[in-house]
């Protein structure tokens, strides 16, 4: 994990959520948004969603959004692949669908299992018609992440923002 | 073997001011569509596998309302794991009410895990919603209505209904933006 002095950018993305009124997070978890997930559970006023597959939290925010709830999903790359069909429908009823995607595959990535999703990860979301944002430096992830909400609830559009592994900090694994 | 249109014709009726109805693709679509065209029906005509977390979603964001999920076996199929989200989530206003044809009817009837020896309800049990049923005949449908409405949820039947699929009938509309819009609109509104 970088440390560049005193940015916490878990606690910049968690003070977006809270400006944003995002109040329902659903979550495939992955290390990268784990610290986020903390703060999150601690609100009285969030739910936390753990979800079975990525595409449940499509529908999930859909539903949320349809009843006047601001969600988000947060998933690592290799989940917006299991999104692709789901998201026929925020794309066709303009439902403002926004996922924040901790990225493997694209930079010091130990698991070659990560790669082909990692690296197909903004195509596949353009594909489907999801704006695509990225932070690539700790001190830009809250402004991206509130740019990309406003994005997405303003305009009633799709948008993701992506977490680049070299920010994140590649996981080496050790054997014993 | 119930016949699924006059049976959610029967739940419907007196249907309650504020109840929130959402369907899944296919056959669920036309019947909802088919009891009559309302502002707090949410219709899919794609999207399959995503009806349950549509309506979970709305159940978290609607939780004086309840919620009526009609959806059919092939469409909870695709997204079985939705069921173990709702247990967890435990929301007291959602109802599922799957109409078991045990085949895809719209494309010819081929037969789903239902028609061989896979069971929703103790698929539902199992991820741990505990207000279950399976019905089979006609004569409970005044229990199914009863279950409907009276029940504290996660609740969730499985309703054996005949294969044979009754006509089309279309949704107020299939754009997605048109549909949304005036159910969300409805919802929010009171």
């Amino acid at each position: 994990m970088v440390d560049s002095g005193k940015i916490n950018w878990h606690e910049d993305m968690f003070s977006v959520l809270r400006s944003q009124n995002i109040t329902l997070v659903g979550h495939v978890p992955d290390a990268g948004h784990t610290p986020l997930i903390r703060l999150c559970e601690r609100q009285n006023d969030m739910d936390v969603v753990t979800l079975t597959t990525e595409e449940e939290g499509v529908g999930l925010l859909s539903g949320a959004w349809a009843g006047g709830r601001k969600g988000v999903l947060l998933m690592q790359s290799s989940g917006v692949g299991n999104c692709i069909n789901a998201l026929a429908l925020p794309q066709i009823c303009r439902i403002p669908f926004f996922t924040i995607v901790s990225m493997r595959g694209e930079w010091g990535e130990f698991i070659p299992w990560q790669v082909p999703m990692g690296q197909a990860t903004p195509s596949v979301l353009g594909a489907m018609d999801v704006k695509v944002f990225r932070a690539d430096r700790q001190e830009d992830v809250g402004a991206t992440v509130d740019a990309a909400a406003n994005f997405s609830f303003n305009t009633r559009q799709s948008s993701a923002v992506l977490l680049s592994q070299k920010m994140i900090g590649a996981k080496q694994f050790k054997e014993g | 073997m119930l016949e699924r249109r006059p049976l959610l014709k029967s739940i419907l009726s007196d249907r309650p001011k504020d109840l929130l109805a959402v369907s899944g693709l296919g056959s669920s679509t036309w019947d909802l569509s088919a009891v009559g065209d309302h502002h707090k029906n949410f219709c899919f005509i794609g999207a399959m596998g995503q009806a349950g977390a549509f309506a979970l979603g709305l159940a978290m964001a609607q939780k004086e309302k309840r919620v009526l999920l009609v959806t059919g076996d092939g469409e909870l199929l695709m997204s079985l794991g939705i069921l173990a989200t709702i247990a967890n989530q435990g929301p007291e206003n959602l109802v599922l009410l799957v109409m078991d044809n045990e085949s895809y009817a719209e494309t010819g009837g081929q037969p789903t895990a239902t028609a061989g020896p896979t069971d929703l309800e103790q698929v539902a049990r199992g991820c741990g919603i505990k207000e279950t049923a399976t019905f089979q005949n006609e004569e409970e449908t005044e229990e199914i209505r009863k279950m409907v409405y009276g029940r504290a949820g996660p609740v969730f039947m499985n309703i054996k209904v005949f294969a044979k699929p009754p006509d089309l009938v279309f949704p107020h509309s299939f754009d997605g933006v048109t549909a949304i819009d005036r159910f969300r609109k409805s919802v929010l509104s009171n």
